[in-house]
């Protein structure tokens, strides 16, 4: 209790935003106003002040005067009760059915909840309005029956959003209840699920009560509503309808005070969820006791030079230095660097998490989640792609192809592949607008062949889901070779398929490379695929190149503990009948990155020298980049293995 | 062929709505107050006549076979007499279809258009577009439609004499002033669903453009403006496809106020004259009507799913 005490309740936080506190003060004001009526108008609503008929506003009238010299005002105050009265007629049946009823259908599941969910879409397909004129017609003027029909109508939207509430947390219970140690089940059910259902609830009857005033006041004006003399607001705007041609002024004060209450009613639903999703992000950001979050740094401080790799290498096909991205502001690639020669395959290695695919979509300057290239050199065939849209459209597709991690979803899903294909061919071909359908119809087919497609005609013809994983990746290499790159970027390119379909695929990239002489960037945690397709490798961690080196020398004598780690938790490579190592720990998030090594927290290497500074890329020996303060000693001894 | 299916699928599967639909309406009507058998008889009929005639009118038959018999005789296209004018229900409904067919339609191509085009322009250029679309959901969420045609008269009909106060021509007898009879009508009725619309677009253009296949298109070089409008929108048309079947529902709802405010024979304001009037046979006849124009609409959108989406297809 005493916890949740400290922080300000729902209705502070609410009242706290002006949008909020306006609304409140609105609402407030008009319920004590028309609620007491009888005191707060200044005159009766049926008082006929015949001198002033149809008037404009005026110190006796505020408002001004109906047709038959009534007050506009006294009659708004006095209207208004019959829309207290059925906001919450209709309000109570929503809120009674649709909590009973999305609770019930959430928790008990089975076929009670099959029952509600299809009965609510059923009734949500209908027109309100035209179910309550039924009602109408059959109980003459009857407007409880009325709204309290619309209540029952309305209540299907409560039930869908309750009923996928406790579906939810029915399972983050059990998440909880581990988590929050010392709580018991109805603790947790009392201080984290019912403050989240009840303000939810809360802004779903401030929007349904939107919805109510509208519907009454409509009623009122098709003349449903309360009878003449009987004041409604819906019966003033008909009133005001009857005198339009004379008096339009009787508009303004039959409709705005309507308005203004829908946009109150509007206003406070999204104040009291703004608020509520406030309350649960203080109490589930506050970090606990004992942990700090070190702010993100500069690229610079964390950088240290790379001696002798400033300058991009001009034998290279593509030469990559220093390249940084940041994503919402954070830097997740600092100060990457390397080389890829035509024809070469280089495998980028990691875990996930550690930069590795955003380094490879860096490079065609697409970072993903809104995210940018922050500085760095990305130089292909002698020209600066970084930072030159101009460029990067040139090169994209016809110089650098790149294929994605999942190939069931790489593909446009509403157009059959050889149509994408096709777009791809007659995008990239020299003549340009001169390919003709038939030779780009002829083009894929024989791209679809160059990747083993066995029935390419018929292949073209289907839609991305009539696709196997595996042919998908096929037609997203085809694709990819459409322009004819001189590099290939795969990111991942097996990691979603099947192992079988693996090797095959691996199998064509080599057989594709043979053929075309292009070179292929592969991202990859596969030591496996390394061994089998790439000359040299670059490990990644967090952000960083911690190792670059030819896959032999690699393999055979890691000059870094990450690399030696990985190598020794593969499965291909480990020995048999001994359990697989693992290294201790897992990849750090950007924003935790320390300012030392940033692998020394899961190193078994670690002394006092990695956490005292960034540690540099060194060369322990020629054509061979490592990034660890112990690298003389890991050369000397070798690395277990 | 699998359209065919689909369609007989859809169909089968809206059955229930209107079984809904018409038995709700059914047990409501039995409910009024008074014995029409004894209305017809009089006061001083015998308990022998009064049997009689509650025999002929199928009353003193328990509630679920006078469904039945009230199915029947809807199948065979026989929705009874308007208690006020004493015109078979079919005829009066008939006459008076195409004008709310007139008036929803129109509402529809208004507000997808600019709903879509509004919500394809903020979601590329961001900025000032965003906000209008938000003023604008406010507007449609806040502004009755009924107080909206009024205003929208007392300026640009009593005050501008740009359009016609109130009333209806028919296409057929002068196509120019039909179009003119509806413009304020289908205005009052289309700011609400423009700004919906607007919306989802917005939303679903801008959720589409960073799924996979669109980033593996821009890293092959496909070109920006094959990306954005066969690839993006195309992808996100489906959940505006949705939503567009809502929006033509909710038409369904505001027609009522908005035919009667610029006194439209339509379906809306017949339901509300009816409603007055205690027309009990023309109000189920309308609601049935109202009721297989959902069905409907719900059909199109199906089919627009599917035409738009494979995976539908072959479901």
């Amino acid at each position: 209790m005493s916890t949740a005490a400290k922080r300000p309740g729902l209705l502070a936080r609410v009242v706290r935003r002006p949008s909020g506190a306006a609304a409140i003060g609105w609402l407030v004001l008009l319920t004590a106003a028309t609620a007491g009526a009888s005191f707060t108008a200044p005159r009766g609503p049926l008082e006929q002040d015949l001198g002033h008929v149809l008037a404009g506003p005026s110190g006796g009238h505020l408002l001004g005067t109906d047709n038959l010299g009534r007050d506009l005002l006294s009659r708004l105050l006095f209207g208004g009760r019959s829309t207290l009265l059925a906001v919450a007629e209709s309000l109570l049946v929503y809120l009674v059915i649709g909590t009973v009823l999305g609770l019930a259908s959430g928790y008990l599941g089975g076929w009670v909840d099959w029952l509600v969910t299809r009965t609510a879409d059923l009734m949500f397909a209908l027109p309100g309005i035209i179910i309550v004129l039924v009602v109408l017609s059959v109980f003459p003027g009857n407007l409880h029956a009325a709204m309290i029909t619309f209540g029952v109508l309305g209540s299907p939207g409560l039930i869908r959003i309750l009923r996928s509430q406790t579906l939810g947390i029915r399972e983050e219970l059990y998440v909880a209840a581990a988590k929050v140690a010392g709580l018991t089940r109805s603790q947790i059910l009392r201080r984290h699920v019912l403050p989240r259902m009840t303000s939810m609830v809360i802004v779903q009857a401030a929007l349904f009560s939107a919805i109510v005033v509208t519907i009454q006041a409509g009623l009122g004006f098709l003349g449903l509503g309360a009878q003449p003399p009987d004041p409604s607001w819906g019966g003033l705007v008909a009133d005001a309808s009857q005198n339009i041609d004379r008096d339009p002024w009787m508009l303004v004060p039959a409709g705005i005070p309507l308005v203004i209450t829908v946009i109150a009613l509007g206003l406070l639903g999204d104040a009291i969820r703004d608020a509520a999703i406030e309350g649960w992000s203080v109490s589930k950001m506050a970090a606990p006791p004992g942990r700090t979050v070190p702010a993100p740094r500069s690229a610079e401080d964390a950088v240290a030079p790379v001696e002798g790799s400033i300058e991009p290498d001009a034998r290279a096909l593509l030469s990559v230095r220093n390249l940084s991205v940041e994503i919402g502001g954070i830097p997740v690639v600092q100060g990457v660097s390397f080389d890829v020669m035509a024809g070469e395959t280089l495998g980028v290695v990691g875990e996930s998490g550690c930069g590795k695919s955003v380094t490879a979509l860096g490079v065609l300057g697409l970072v993903p989640g809104g995210g940018r290239v922050a500085g760095g050199q990305v130089v292909f065939d002698g020209v600066d792609l970084a930072g030159s849209p101009a460029e990067l459209a040139r090169v994209r597709g016809s110089g650098i192809a790149y294929v994605s991690q999942e190939p069931m979803v790489a593909l446009d899903p509403t157009f059959p592949v050889g149509r994408q294909l096709a777009e791809a061919v007659r995008r990239h071909s020299r003549a340009d607008r001169r390919t003709t359908r038939a030779a780009a119809h002829r083009r894929v087919i024989e791209l679809l062949t160059m990747v083993n497609i066995p029935d390419p005609e018929a292949v073209a013809g289907r839609y991305p889901h009539q696709l196997s994983g595996g042919m998908a990746q096929r037609v997203a290499i085809a694709l990819a070779l459409a322009g004819d790159p001189k590099l290939l970027i795969a990111d991942e390119p097996t990691t979603a398929l099947d192992v079988t379909v693996q090797a095959e695929i691996l199998t064509l990239l080599r057989g594709l490379q043979a053929e075309t002489g292009m070179a292929v960037l592969i991202v990859t945690h596969d030591w496996g695929v390394v061994a089998d397709l790439c000359h040299r490798s670059v490990v990644m961690y967090a952000g960083q190149v911690v190792e670059q080196a030819d896959v032999e020398s690699m393999f055979t004598l890691p000059l870094h503990p990450y690399t030696a780690g990985l190598l020794a938790a593969n499965p291909h490579l480990a020995g048999g009948g001994e359990p697989l190592p693992t290294i201790p720990g897992t990849v750090p998030a950007p924003r935790d990155w320390p300012q030392g090594c940033r692998f020394a927290a899961r190193c078994s290497r670690v002394t006092d020298a990695c956490a005292a500074a960034p540690v540099a890329l060194t060369r322990p020996v020629p054509d061979r980049l490592t990034r660890c303060v112990h690298s003389q000693q890991l050369l000397v001894e070798g690395t277990p293995r | 062929m699998a359209i065919f299916r689909l369609v007989i699928r859809r169909l089968l599967s809206s059955t229930p709505l209107l079984f809904m639909v018409s038995a709700l309406t059914f047990v409501l009507v039995s409910l009024v107050p008074g014995d029409p058998a004894r209305t017809i008889v009089g006061q001083h009929a015998t308990e022998e006549q009064y049997r009689t005639v509650r025999g002929q009118l199928g009353l003193d038959e328990p509630l679920p076979v006078q469904y039945w018999h009230w199915l029947v005789r809807v199948f065979h296209g026989d929705l009874a007499s308007s208690l006020f004018s004493g015109e078979p229900v079919t005829s009066v409904l008939n006459n008076r279809l195409p004008v709310s067919i007139s008036l929803i339609v129109a509402g529809t191509v208004v507000s997808g258009i600019l709903g879509v085009a509004l919500g394809l322009l903020s979601a590329r250029r961001g900025g000032f577009l965003v906000r209008i679309v938000d003023g604008l959901s406010l507007i449609g969420l806040a502004v009755p439609a009924f107080w909206l045609a009024l205003v929208l008269i007392a300026v640009l009909a009593v005050q501008l004499r740009w359009f016609p106060v109130t009333g209806y021509v028919p296409f057929a007898d002068d196509p120019a002033q039909w179009a003119r009879s509806l413009v304020l009508p289908v205005m009052s009725l289309s700011v609400g669903a423009v700004a919906i619309i607007a919306k989802q677009t917005r939303d679903s253009v801008l959720d589409t453009s960073t799924r996979d296949f669109i980033r593996v298109m821009q890293a092959n070089g496909f070109s920006p403006r094959s990306i954005l409008y066969r690839h993006v929108l195309r992808n996100a048309a489906l959940p505006v496809v949705t939503v567009l079947g809502v929006v033509l529902v909710s038409l369904l709802s505001a027609a009522v106020f908005v035919e009667t405010v610029f006194a439209m024979p339509g379906l809306g304001s017949l339901t509300q004259q009816a409603t007055i009037q205690h027309d009990i046979p023309l109000i189920q006849g309308a609601v049935l009507y109202i009721t297989v124009l959902v069905v409907l609409v719900n059909l199109l959108v199906d089919l627009a799913y599917g035409r738009l989406d494979p995976r539908v297809r072959a479901a």
